[in-house]
């Protein structure tokens, strides 16, 4: 085979293995979501971010219009400070809200943005005042504890069990209900 | 046994080992030096990639098919039981990418490639070709050891690329053609869970590395090879044997650096 052969044979070798790679990129990863159009970037504040992480979507009515460019913490107001990059084909009022939730039980964490009505749209550099924080099982399990401790504390005034062991107060109530 | 043959092998081990080690970094810098002159006569390149990348492109296509199609059917055992089963394309994606597309090419790579530059320079330096050429005050350096060095890594990658997207599509095959799973859910949660720079870009940097570390060693082994047919035999099997080991070893350290911290 003489080298101009050869040399087809390469390139033939080379542009499959760059297809591979694009193929990759394009159909396997998430390239294609990345690089749509020209962006926008707006902050918001949370008092807790939760599991968010750097390039979670940003979703709104569930359709994703941009990703969490970037994530630091204020150290004035204890904050996070969340860096959102949204689509410019995508604009909202001034009063929208963001919110930080799961997607399913196990999912990823990402934000919400729920539009509100105000006539004028978020510039760039704008500022989403109104955040909800994400929610934190152990602080909820722990709140659920503590309603239920300060009603079962209710209980044991009333029905004068207290100081009557672990088991006595389960009954009692199942027998009240 | 004496202690102090004791002590003296010790010794003498430690100082072979050293010099292995010194061995080995000088050729490396000696391979550097030769890769600029390598570059100016390209078609030797050219027709390296074609005796590494060509003719090992059966074999890695076949195998990446068949490995994602095992990796979608066992995947789908798992995942099923979790009622997670649309996972699979992101399972299969994310194990083909991130560890198997260039661990398992690279050891496809030293078997199939490393072993005939090894026996090939190996012959070479019996046949005392190496010899004549430096007679020749042509410098078998330039002239034979840097093309294959540079066919190597050009080509490692573009492998471990197309047994990453040949295992993708094969985990397709399964998990859309045969399972059932819907294509949309499939390719969606693919897409969502692989980065492009995290998982894509790293895989690539490792079968980056891996080339680098197959090809010096089958060079080396063949390059350092006694000049006897039994030499040469050894030399081979080392080359799978010590190329392996290396590949596995960097696979940790690469995996522990790039990885560790989500």
């Amino acid at each position: 085979m003489g080298r101009k052969g050869i040399e087809i044979l390469v390139g033939l070798f080379v542009l499959v293995g760059i297809l591979a790679i694009l193929f990759l990129a394009l159909k396997s990863a998430n390239l294609a979501s990345l690089s749509n159009g020209s962006t926008y970037e707006v902050t918001a504040r949370f008092d807790n971010i939760g599991g968010l992480k750097m390039r979670a979507p940003v979703r709104s009515a569930g359709v994703a219009v941009g990703r969490v460019k970037r994530i630091t913490f204020d150290n004035k107001t204890f904050q996070g400070i969340v860096t959102l990059e949204l689509q410019s084909q995508f604009e909202f009022p001034v009063d929208t809200s963001a919110k930080i939730v799961t997607a399913g039980l196990l999912g990823d964490q990402y934000i919400s943005l729920e539009p509100g009505g105000d006539d004028k749209n978020l510039a760039a550099g704008g500022v989403i005042k109104s955040t909800q924080s994400a929610l934190v099982l152990e602080n909820l399990i722990g709140q659920f504890l503590y309603s239920k401790a300060a009603e079962g504390g209710g209980d044991a005034k009333g029905g004068d069990t207290k100081g009557g062991g672990d088991v006595k107060p389960a009954p009692e109530k199942a027998t009240k209900k | 046994m004496k202690p102090v043959e004791f002590v003296a092998g010790i010794g003498s081990r430690t100082i072979e080992l050293l010099r292995s080690l010194g061995r080995h970094a000088a050729f490396f810098a000696d391979l550097m030096r030769h890769v600029p002159a390598a570059l100016q006569r390209f078609y030797l390149v050219t027709a390296q990639v074609h005796a590494i990348g060509n003719l090992s492109f059966l074999i890695i296509g076949a195998s990446g098919l068949v490995v994602g199609l095992v990796l979608a059917l066992q995947g789908y055992y798992t995942l099923s039981r979790y009622g997670a089963a649309e996972q699979l394309g992101l399972v299969v994606a994310l194990s083909l990418l991130r560890e198997l597309g260039p661990v398992v090419t690279a050891l496809l790579f030293a078997g199939r490639a490393g072993t005939s530059l090894t026996a090939e320079i190996g012959l070479m330096k019996a046949g005392e070709q190496l010899a004549a050429m430096e007679l020749m005050a042509v410098d078998p350096r330039s002239r034979v050891l840097a093309p294959r060095f540079l066919g190597g890594v050009i080509a490692m990658p573009l492998l471990a690329a197309i047994f990453s997207a040949a295992g993708v599509i094969g985990g397709w095959i399964v998990g859309v053609l045969l399972i059932g799973i819907d294509p949309g859910a499939f390719w969606s949660e693919m897409q969502g869970g692989v980065d492009v720079f995290q998982d894509l870009g790293n895989g690539i940097i490792k079968s980056f590395v891996f080339g680098v570390a197959v090809t010096f060693v089958a060079l080396y082994q063949g390059y350092e090879s006694t000049a006897t047919p039994e030499g040469v035999s050894q030399a081979t099997t080392r080359t799978v044997v010590v190329a392996s080991l290396w590949v596995l070893a960097l696979d940790f350290v690469l995996t522990a650096l790039m990885f560790s911290t989500p």
